[in-house]
């Protein structure tokens, strides 16, 4: 049995039927990393103790014969964006390279209650903002698949531990395309949920009008039995909806003939690489004779997607981060004379060039005399781009489209052009800005990898 | 160039960022680039459109009431105790880099 193969179903049933043990199987995962990780750089911090700890109370269960819960011994790693009590928590920035958070992500702590272990924290874009990894203070996390290449951004850690076996399934984010790009780099599924349907109580915030929390996993039915765990209504955050949390793992048994699938001309236009095009055709070729009705739809605003989403984004970004100030929690900056000095050479000397760059045109969009003609225009933009899938949805279930405009990118290829960089989100943006949920499913290969993203209407 | 090296100081100290020359520099360049981009938002007439500022608005809200009212869906109870408990005085003052026993410490803020 090849422990790092496993799905989740196939780890918890051989752990309830004393094949293995949980702890052999945390065992073999933390073999895997260090083995493999030193190349790759997925992980900033693994939680041995508290693995061990929960994989003990799996065996016991299992030796007692008692039914394991429904991760039972599963597994997982954390994109470092999100909050777990007692163990350092970085968002990717030397800011917060010391923080211990006093609380647990809910995502986190559902995953656990359902059985999951987590062996650590994944390395990510600082404060997610990047689409190639190439952020965070730490390192640059590379793609498993081709180590002179990037794993996307900026869920990399998330995407390149579940590409290289180090983790059953993992915990990523999405607010521009975070979770979805980075999966299609590296061959893997990635979700990201409808707004509102994952807490994000302990998830460092970026854009709290776009963030998510999704699952990463080499296959689409262990990304549903994550996201049956960790969704549903939070008390503790205001945004997460009260909408029943339908059993999603049943519901892929459904056939898929019957369904209509939207193909958007937008999503195939100038740009995009001509081996995606041909493996994403292909695809939805391959639904048509499974029965599918491949349907034309137009999303007419497409093109104002990335324009919109980084005043949003920036913007709300710029709020977000102005309680990094040295006092409370994080970096501060030695010497400093004055209270105004402090805060100001502490957030210098711990953010890096991106987070800057993002909290100064966030900031720029919300100044006065700028704000009419950015912000308020992006939002009313963003609503013009909700109503184009609000139309589509009218007449099709779902609209498959590329994930990303090309294959995983080297390293360095375009660290040095910001605008060239947010290009790389031009597929996923639409669906963060409009709520709306998306998965990347592998269906093809370059001579990389390959991605194709299916949209869907909320819930 | 819509943004001068007088825009970026500015907007640098509204950040609470200090920036360096080099940086300053590197921010008039970029800045001028993404908002070069952006400005393709002009070509769309929105003049009647509702701006969006939240996904939750199209879900949650009560557009038949007024105020506050309209978020109901987002209230809950406000528990102090029991379903929130504050934190211990010393996990919260635990990840301070500067602290006594009672309070966050910072530099002088009044000069006497």
């Amino acid at each position: 049995m090849e422990l790092n193969l496993l799905t989740i179903d196939a780890a918890r049933s051989a752990i309830q039927e004393r094949k293995t043990t949980s702890m052999a199987l945390v065992e073999s995962f933390y073999a895997r990393i260090q083995k493999e990780d030193s190349a790759i750089g997925a992980y900033l911090t693994l939680t041995r103790e508290r693995a061990l700890e929960q994989a003990d109370r799996i065996d016991r269960l299992a030796a007692e014969g008692k039914p394991l819960p429904p991760l039972g011994g599963v597994p997982v790693g954390i994109k470092d964006v999100m909050c777990t009590r007692g163990v350092r928590t970085t968002a990717g920035s030397k800011i917060l390279e010391n923080f211990i958070p006093p609380h647990d992500c809910t995502a986190v702590a559902r995953l656990e209650a359902a059985g999951a272990v987590v062996l650590g924290k994944l390395n990510c874009d600082e404060f997610a903002m990047g689409s190639s990894n190439e952020n965070s203070a730490f390192h640059p996390v590379r793609n498993p698949r081709d180590l002179s290449r990037v794993p996307g951004g900026s869920s990399g850690g998330s995407a390149a531990a579940v590409a290289a076996d180090m983790a059953v399934v993992t915990l990523g984010s999405d607010t521009g395309g975070s979770i979805r790009q980075p999966a299609s780099f590296c061959g893997v599924v990635g979700l990201m949920p409808t707004y509102g349907r994952v807490s994000r109580y302990g998830l460092i915030a970026f854009a709290s009008s776009l963030d998510h929390i999704g699952p990463l996993a080499k296959n689409v039915k262990d990304t549903a039995s994550v996201l049956r765990t960790i969704a549903g209504r939070d008390p503790m955050d205001s945004t997460s909806a009260d909408v029943p949390v339908p059993d999603y793992v049943a519901e892929i048994d459904k056939p898929v003939s019957g369904l209509k699938i939207g193909m958007a001309e937008e999503y195939f236009g100038d740009g995009l690489d001509a081996e995606v095009r041909k493996a994403v055709e292909d695809a939805i070729q391959s639904l048509a004779k499974l029965g599918c009705d491949v349907v034309p739809v137009s999303l007419p605003h497409t093109e104002y997607a990335i324009p919109t989403y980084y005043i949003v984004a920036t913007a709300e970004a710029s709020s977000n981060l102005a309680r990094f100030d040295g006092v409370r929690y994080g970096y501060r900056a030695k010497n400093a004379r004055t209270l105004a000095e402090m805060y100001r050479r502490s957030r210098d000397e711990g953010f890096g060039a991106e987070v800057k760059r993002r909290i100064m045109l966030g900031t720029y969009a919300l100044s006065a005399g700028y704000y009419d003609a950015y912000y308020l225009k992006a939002q009313k933009v963003r609503a013009l781009l909700t109503q184009d899938f609000d139309g589509a949805f009218r007449k099709v279930d779902a609209i498959v489209t590329p994930t990303s405009p090309t294959a995983a990118f080297q390293l360095g290829e375009k660290a040095n052009d910001p605008l060239a960089m947010y290009l790389a989100d031009i597929y996923t943006v639409t669906a963060d800005l409009a709520g709306i949920p998306g998965i990347s499913i592998p269906c093809g290969q370059t001579r990389e990898k390959l991605p194709a993203d299916w949209l869907a209407d909320s819930w | 160039m819509k943004v001068t090296e007088k825009d970026v100081a500015y907007v640098a100290d509204l950040s609470n960022l200090e920036l360096t020359e080099e940086e300053r520099a590197h921010m008039v360049r970029d800045l001028n680039s993404i908002l070069g981009y952006i400005d393709m938002l002009n070509r769309l007439d929105t003049d009647n459109v509702e701006p969006m500022a939240q996904v939750s608005d199209r879900y949650g809200v009560d557009t038949s009431k007024a105020g506050s009212e309209r978020f109901a869906y987002a209230n809950r109870e406000d528990i102090l105790f029991g379903l929130r408990p504050s934190l211990p005085h010393e996990e919260a003052l635990a990840n301070a880099p500067d602290a006594d026993e009672t309070f966050f410490k910072v530099p002088k803020v009044i000069e006497r």
